[in-house]
């Protein structure tokens, strides 16, 4: 019989921790199908964030590292200058790379460090039960949001592949959504791009996945899906932000 | 082996850590050691290496752990206030059982405090040097040639150890000229770290470099464990340079810089006829507390000198353990004590002659 559906080898069988309806799962699915299908695995290292994946570590079959609340793409460009050979990505989510690890997100970014970030949106902080992210939307309530973000105190959320595609280290910003399988196949081609353009040394790419909190929203997992569309895309806009793979960042004309 | 050659106490050690097998600096300008960086940006590009300038000190330490992870030589380099911010960093590192070399060129405190020499950095480095239960290796030259060896001794122990070394030094070591010997040479056989995430090639499994232990219990054993290592080190590794102690009615206990100054001050007690002596802690963890409990069934009392309004003595307090009366003498701020001064408090003790 032949078979059409198989768990990934870039993916160990610890089964995933994440709450129902979470995209956690799909978008972990994705970057293990790319290791696959590159025949990466054997040489890349994978950097874990603090946040709802904070236990990918146990989730990918490469070599992986825990790092420090938003200090992935620090302890990634350690591990890259130290085995330039190695694919090295990091895996985060919004509180971890647009808060408390903005300084090394940009800053790896501007280096044109040669690494992939997968960057998880999902507009709160999950493991923590559910607080204001710097990407939660305009009158969204979180925990510490409780009449919803009032952006004369809370300030606005921050566009990362907007921000970060004005930076010259930038090979490759898109953003992408795991709502529908058309989405989810158009994710994939972006997460595959990522991790060729590191493959092919053209410098630093990041792929943001807009994703569903479905237990911190308080919807079921389909009325998030819902929610994710009515509410994040407008904010969110899909596409590519940034695209220099064809010469990389390190070129100069 | 080496012809004897002059250089700035930073430069020699940064020098040091090229000879040591060490490829990758990441750090972030501070004075006063600032020519670490300044040398290793010269010379790393032309060997091959890594010199990384960081947006943080927070950013340079994490750079560290991720070098350390994947198996290679990596340290920093930085001064009291930059040390604060590398805590964070420093914890998860020991926390994940990596290797690697800090450098603290202490300069004065608290806050911005000032930039002339200090060593007010003795308890965060010692005691604190982030949150949870552990403990780094931490040298403590007194010269150029100690700033030198020491950095091999240093990567050495981490290695072995697994777990990160700090060498104490300070503004005023970091900026003084002094002859020095690179004794040993060119460190190539480093060891094999089985345990680094630097790819598994599918010939083993995948490898985890992580503190995390959400288990209590877990973590109580892993921690343990660590402690039984310490001990080990605790027992092995002390090390302190005595210094006329034999016939000694008081000793001064000093490390770094200040022991330069202290060595002065004993040498004209004794010519005055008072029996001074000095112990030199040149580990400071681990604290070398078993020559200082031997002389004090020996000596009549002790005398911490230190550029601080008193950390170590603490330390000396412990292992004399009440048998002696412990003084103290502290200048800080970045004022460095005078051989005049000390020799002062040790007429004081002895029997008050003024």
């Amino acid at each position: 019989m032949a078979v059409v559906f198989e768990k990934t080898k870039a993916l160990t069988d610890i089964p995933f921790h994440y709450c129902p309806g979470c995209t956690h799962g799909i978008i972990h699915r994705l970057v293990a199908e790319v290791l696959d299908e590159l025949n990466l695995t054997g040489r890349t290292i994978g950097v874990a964030p603090v946040g709802c994946a904070v236990f990918a570590y146990n989730y990918f079959n490469c070599d992986m590292i825990e790092a420090a609340h938003g200090r992935a793409p620090a302890v990634a460009t350690g591990v890259k200058r130290a085995r330039p050979d190695s694919i090295v990505f990091t895996y985060q989510g919004d509180g971890d790379l647009a808060a408390i690890g903005t300084a090394e997100t940009v800053h790896s970014a501007t280096r044109g460090e040669n690494i992939t970030i997968i960057f998880v949106n999902n507009a709160i902080y999950g493991m923590t039960g559910g607080q204001m992210a710097p990407t939660t939307l305009p009158g969204q309530i979180t925990q510490t949001t409780p009449y919803g973000r009032d952006t004369n105190t809370a300030g606005y959320p921050v566009r990362i592949c907007e921000m970060l595609s004005t930076l010259d280290g930038v090979a490759y910003a898109e953003r992408v959504s795991v709502d529908t399988v058309k989405n989810i196949a158009t994710a994939k081609k972006a997460v595959k791009k990522a991790f060729t353009a590191q493959v092919e040394g053209k410098g630093f790419s990041i792929v943001e996945v807009l994703s569903t909190c479905p237990t911190n929203w308080g919807l079921t997992p389909i009325e998030a899906l819902d929610w994710l569309r009515a509410n994040m895309i407008p904010y969110y806009p899909l596409g590519v932000y940034k695209d220099k793979t064809e010469k990389g960042v390190k070129h100069h004309d | 082996m080496a012809d004897k050659v002059l250089m700035k106490g930073n430069e020699a050690l940064a020098e040091a850590a090229i000879k040591a097998g060490c490829r990758h600096f990441f750090g972030y300008p501070i004075t006063p050691q600032t020519e670490i960086s300044a040398h290793m940006s010269k010379r790393m590009p032309k060997i091959g290496g890594t010199y990384l300038q960081a947006e943080s000190e927070i950013a340079a330490i994490n750079m560290v752990l991720g070098a350390a992870a994947a198996g290679v030589r990596a340290m920093t380099s930085s001064s009291s206030p930059g040390i604060s911010l590398k805590s964070e960093g420093v914890s998860y590192i020991a926390g994940s059982d990596l290797p690697c070399l800090i450098i603290d060129v202490m300069r004065a405190g608290p806050g911005l405090g000032g930039i002339q020499p200090s060593q007010s950095d003795y308890w965060q480095v010692t005691r604190a040097l982030g949150h949870g239960d552990f403990q780094l290796l931490v040298f403590a030259p007194s010269t150029v040639q100690e700033m030198v060896d020491f950095v091999f001794d240093a990567f050495d122990m981490a290695d072995k150890y697994r777990m990160p070394a700090v060498i104490l030094a300070d503004g005023m070591l970091g900026q003084m000229m002094e002859p020095v010997e690179f004794r040993r040479g060119d460190v190539t056989d480093l060891p094999e770290k089985p345990w680094a995430a630097c790819g598994h090639q599918n010939k083993r499994e995948h490898n985890i470099v992580n503190s995390l232990y959400i288990d209590p219990p877990a973590l109580e054993k892993l921690v343990q464990e660590r402690y039984k290592k310490y001990e080990q080190i605790k027992e092995t590794e002390q090390k302190a340079e005595e210094y006329l102690t034999e016939d000694a009615d008081i000793i001064v206990v000093a490390y770094g810089a200040s022991a330069r100054i202290v060595k002065s001050a004993v040498n004209s007690a004794r010519k005055l006829g008072l029996k001074a002596g000095m112990i030199r802690p040149i580990t400071l963890w681990p604290f070398p507390d078993k020559v200082i409990t031997r002389r004090a069934d020996t000596a009549k009392a002790f005398l911490a000198v230190e550029m601080s309004m008193g950390q170590m003595v603490d330390d000396v307090r412990l292992a004399v353990g009440g048998k002696k009366p412990v003084h103290f003498f502290g200048r800080t701020g970045g004022i460095i004590p005078t051989p005049a001064e000390v020799l002062e408090q040790i007429k004081t003790i002895l029997g008050g002659a003024k």
